[in-house]
């Protein structure tokens, strides 16, 4: 029996575990997926918004703007990357009257740090814009901020502070006997629990029909994306929005925490929850998009493409409500990210008003140690942990510099990564302008190795997903 | 640790090797070869299939077997290398920055550094395919990879895009192994591979080779379950009308090679736009006095043997470099009319025979390579057919340089 069951480990289920798991309670976290971060919280555009984009007085403004104050606390805590590099909305002269409209929202929203900028200015400080732009708002709280490192070191914090993760727990039912809940899994294993927390994301109107709420219906936006080289990633310095039109926020240039320059998202309503497919309209899009933006944007630098699903919900705004022990999180598209830290401490608000969090555990630890800070460190420093253990003195991944040492720790520290791709978002193994052609091979040593699971099990991002069919020929 | 040397060389493949042997019998001693494998033999290693060697050694060797006749002369000259060992940084100043287990970070302030990296596949990202991004896409090194020295198979039922000579060979190995290769589909009306390739390694196993063809979705959610191709017009644009399924469970990518230059980047040195490598002179020799490039790393061949010859005139520069001895100062600029997409090298520093090598953007038929000083053609060399996928070289002699007019040779392909 556990206090606390939360469903959807993506980035808000996560700070949600990591804020309840301070208190004195158990806590459990259920995900369908092989690892955390698995859905919207994957593929976003990871942006902390300032907070002027949403209605006034709507929840998405009130988590945005409360979010983004927190972001760099949480973020330090957690020894995750996170990078005040200021926000743009820019438009062209037919498009000054919405500027300014943003402008007046943003101040009534309460986000500081908000300015006009006249022509010359924006092309003085961003000189990389298209020409044709005459007007933009300067918001100087916009941050970057990378999505999934922010919920692995999220969940690995609640995990270091006792909460548990069942992963591939794809639930299937939620039935309340005597007082508590029972969720079960397809697969047959079940939880019981007093309190259901549903941040399922795109799911979470599925997982809110099984405790009996059908107010509320969730439709999948597509979003796609282009990643380009590092050598691209001081090609704007700050977050570049343009005015945006009821579909979202337009596609946005914006440099990475980790140097890369994305370009996305597109917006396009779907049925499918798990269709993340990319699109040849979609690629032509960005391409028409951004370059309203950024003039001459080298697209042939682009080291990947991808696609994540926005839970756009039906009411317009976040959906938040508690009722019978069920707190539910539904709609949390963007400003999701942002929202996060926020709306963690509304959970925690909630269930402290409902008696259900008193003492505050005697060794609670806030704090998590950096997942990058071997490449941090100095020369010294490196050679001492190298002379301790020898790993960290193999590189693997030759276009990030990722050592053996850094993937084995991957592997072992809460939440452990379990596949290829588990080990490229925590270590960024993989993901530099090779795409792993050179260091997969080794990955999946590395992972068959620490998890004493033969080769050929190693997977890229669990269930079907083998990457080996079985040995070769002369090997059987 | 930081230590000294006189010849850094980056890279223990063949490259690699050749440049250290060259520069050994050349006098050099005091010479140090950073190896980031566990072996030295560079991407031989896992090139198992034979065919390397013919003009070196006139014989048929696998790639391991050409790579170990290096080592032993790198062996018997005792030159040092160091294995597991990752060169992080190179400065404009020859300072090398490496790691390993057993040294740690450690630098090397070095007299002449070798560039000898070589090349990495171009990943698919690059190509913006639409779809899914589910298992069972790799690129066909990542696959010879996993066969050849992991001994796993990647793949059962396998369609490749691009016809690069990896792809080719992978074609063969994977149905030797048991695997079904549905095709092969070139985006380019011709193939980038070598012809040899082309029939050996598909038309003996009754491969189709499909010209003008790209993959335009892949399809599946966990592993690949399918690709779907098309046929593309003049302008590489697929026809929506001949889109077709084929099932299969793994796409393999050879799509081209990118000499892997971030160090030589972090040198400050700037790179070729076409070649993606280094400028150099007739020696190999950089913008950077002292420093060297050769092999895949400055352009990518399609042979082994001249990545040898190439890096033998590296290692030889580099001894003299070294011994103090410096050329004379000529400084004549090759240049190329687009139909001859680059030379190596792009100038010429001395007057002395120099073996030009380059490549063409096109397949040309009855054609004449010719170079020209000023008005005056020093070369005119009559040619059946070139192709983007063979490398081309014609032989210039000092007299031929030493008699120029101007400062400029210019290579073109002419009817």
């Amino acid at each position: 029996m556990y206090d606390i069951a939360i469903i959807g480990a993506g980035v808000v289920g996560g700070m949600i575990a990591r804020t309840l798991a301070k208190y004195n309670i158990s806590v459990v976290l259920l995900d369908k997926e092989s690892d955390v971060a698995m859905g919207a919280t994957k593929a976003n555009s990871a942006i902390v918004h300032a907070g002027f984009d949403a209605k006034e007085g709507s929840l998405k403004a009130r988590f945005n703007v409360r979010g983004s104050e927190m972001m760099e606390q949480v973020t330090r805590e957690l020894g995750v990357k996170y990078n005040n590099n200021q926000s743009l909305v820019v438009g062209f002269e037919h498009e000054r009257a919405e500027v300014e409209a943003i402008y007046e929202r943003g101040l009534k929203n309460g986000v500081k740090g908000l300015r006009l900028l006249d022509k010359d200015e924006l092309h003085t400080i961003e000189p990389n814009l298209n020409k044709d732009l005459t007007c933009a708002l300067l918001a100087e709280t916009g941050a970057i901020v990378c999505p999934y490192e922010l919920c692995i070191a999220a969940v690995g914090n609640a995990m270091d502070n006792g909460a548990e993760l069942m992963l591939d727990f794809e639930v299937s039912a939620i039935d309340k006997k005597d007082g508590t809940y029972v969720i079960s899994a397809a697969d047959g294993r079940k939880v019981e629990t007093k309190y259901v927390i549903n941040s399922a994301g795109v799911y979470s109107d599925k997982i809110a029909a099984m405790t009996g709420d059908a107010d509320f219906t969730i439709t999948p936006r597509r979003g796609e994306y282009m990643l380009l080289d590092k050598e691209c990633g001081n090609f704007t310095q700050r977050t570049i929005f343009h005015t945006p039109t009821k579909m979202g926020k337009g596609i946005l240039v914006s440099p990475t925490v980790d140097g890369n320059l994305l370009l996305g998202p597109t917006a396009t309503d779907i049925e499918d929850k798990e269709d993340t497919s990319t699109t040849a309209e979609g690629f032509a899009t960005i391409f028409a998009k951004a370059s309203d933006n950024v003039a001459n944007i080298p697209f042939n630098k682009v080291i990947t493409s991808f696609c994540g699903l926005r839970a756009t919900g039906s009411t317009g705004d976040f959906i938040i409500k508690e009722r019978d022990g069920v707190i539910t999180l539904g709609g949390i598209e963007s400003p999701g990210l942002s929202s996060a830290p926020a709306i963690a401490e509304y959970v925690e608000d909630m269930l402290k008003d409902k008696g259900a969090l008193t003492d505050v555990k005697a060794d609670y630890v806030a704090t998590r140690k950096p997942a990058h800070y071997f490449r941090e460190l100095t020369m010294e420093q490196k050679n001492e942990i190298i002379a301790k253990d020898p790993a960290y003195g193999r590189i693997v991944c030759r276009c990030e510099g990722i050592t053996e040492g850094e993937i084995v720790e991957a592997i072992k520290t809460n939440p452990g990564a379990r596949d290829l791709d588990g080990v490229k978002r925590r270590t960024r193994s993989g993901m530099g302008r090779c795409q792993g052609g050179f260091c997969s091979p080794t990955v999946v040593e590395l992972i068959a190795k620490e998890c004493g699971v033969p080769f050929e099990s190693v997977t890229k991002f669990g269930k079907g997903s083998i990457i080996n069919y079985g040995k070769t020929k002369g090997d059987k | 640790m930081s230590i000294k040397a006189d010849l850094v060389i980056v890279g223990g493949g063949p490259a690699g090797m050749s440049a250290a042997v060259a520069a050994y019998d050349a006098g050099v001693r005091d010479i140090m070869i950073l190896e980031r494998d566990k072996s030295l033999g560079g991407i031989l290693r896992q090139c198992i299939h034979n065919g390397f060697g013919l003009h070196r050694f006139k014989e048929e060797l696998t790639g391991p077997e050409y790579a170990y006749r290096y080592e032993v002369q790198v062996r018997e000259r005792n030159i040092p290398f160091k294995l597991n060992t990752m060169v992080l940084d190179i400065t404009p100043d020859k300072v090398v920055t490496a790691m390993n287990s057993e040294d740690g970070l450690f630098t090397i302030e070095a007299k002449s550094i070798i560039l000898a990296m070589g090349c990495r596949e171009r990943p698919k990202g690059a190509l913006n395919i639409a779809g899914n991004r589910p298992a069972g896409i790799f690129t066909a090194g990542t696959a010879q990879k996993f066969v050849n020295m992991d001994g796993y198979m990647p793949g059962k039922k396998v369609v490749i895009l691009g016809s690069g000579d990896i792809g080719l060979i992978m074609a063969r190995r994977m149905t030797l192994e048991g695997a079904e290769v549905k095709a092969v589909c070139e985006l380019m009306p011709y193939s980038g591979g070598l012809a040899r390739n082309i029939e050996q390694c598909l038309n003996d196993f009754g491969i189709p080779l499909m010209l003008s063809h790209t993959v335009v979705e892949i399809h599946g959610k966990d592993r690949v379950t399918g690709v779907t191709i098309a046929k593309v017009d003049e302008r590489r644009r697929p026809i929506a009308e001949t889109r077709q399924y084929i099932e299969c469970d793994t796409l393999l990518l050879s799509v081209g090679l990118l000499p892997e230059n971030e160090l030589t980047k972090s040198a400050n040195l700037s790179l070729d736009r076409i070649t993606g490598g280094a400028s150099v002179d007739q020696n190999r020799q950089t913008e950077i006095p002292g420093v060297y490039a050769c092999g895949n790393v400055l352009h990518v061949h399609d042979l082994v043997d001249y990545v040898s010859e190439e890096s033998e005139i590296a290692g030889r520069a580099a001894a003299d470099f070294i011994n103090g001895k410096t050329a004379s100062g000529r400084d004549i600029d090759l240049v190329t009319d687009g139909k001859v997409r680059y030379t190596v090298p792009q100038k010429i520093t001395a007057d002395e025979n120099v073996t030009v090598y380059f490549r063409v953007a096109d397949v040309y038929r009855d054609i004449r390579i010719v170079v020209r000083d000023g008005d005056n053609v020093i070369i005119n060399k009559k040619k059946q057919k070139v192709a983007p996928g063979e490398m081309e070289t014609v032989t210039l002699t000092r007299e031929m340089i030493e008699n120029m007019s101007g400062n400029t040779l210019s290579f073109s392909i002419e009817a």
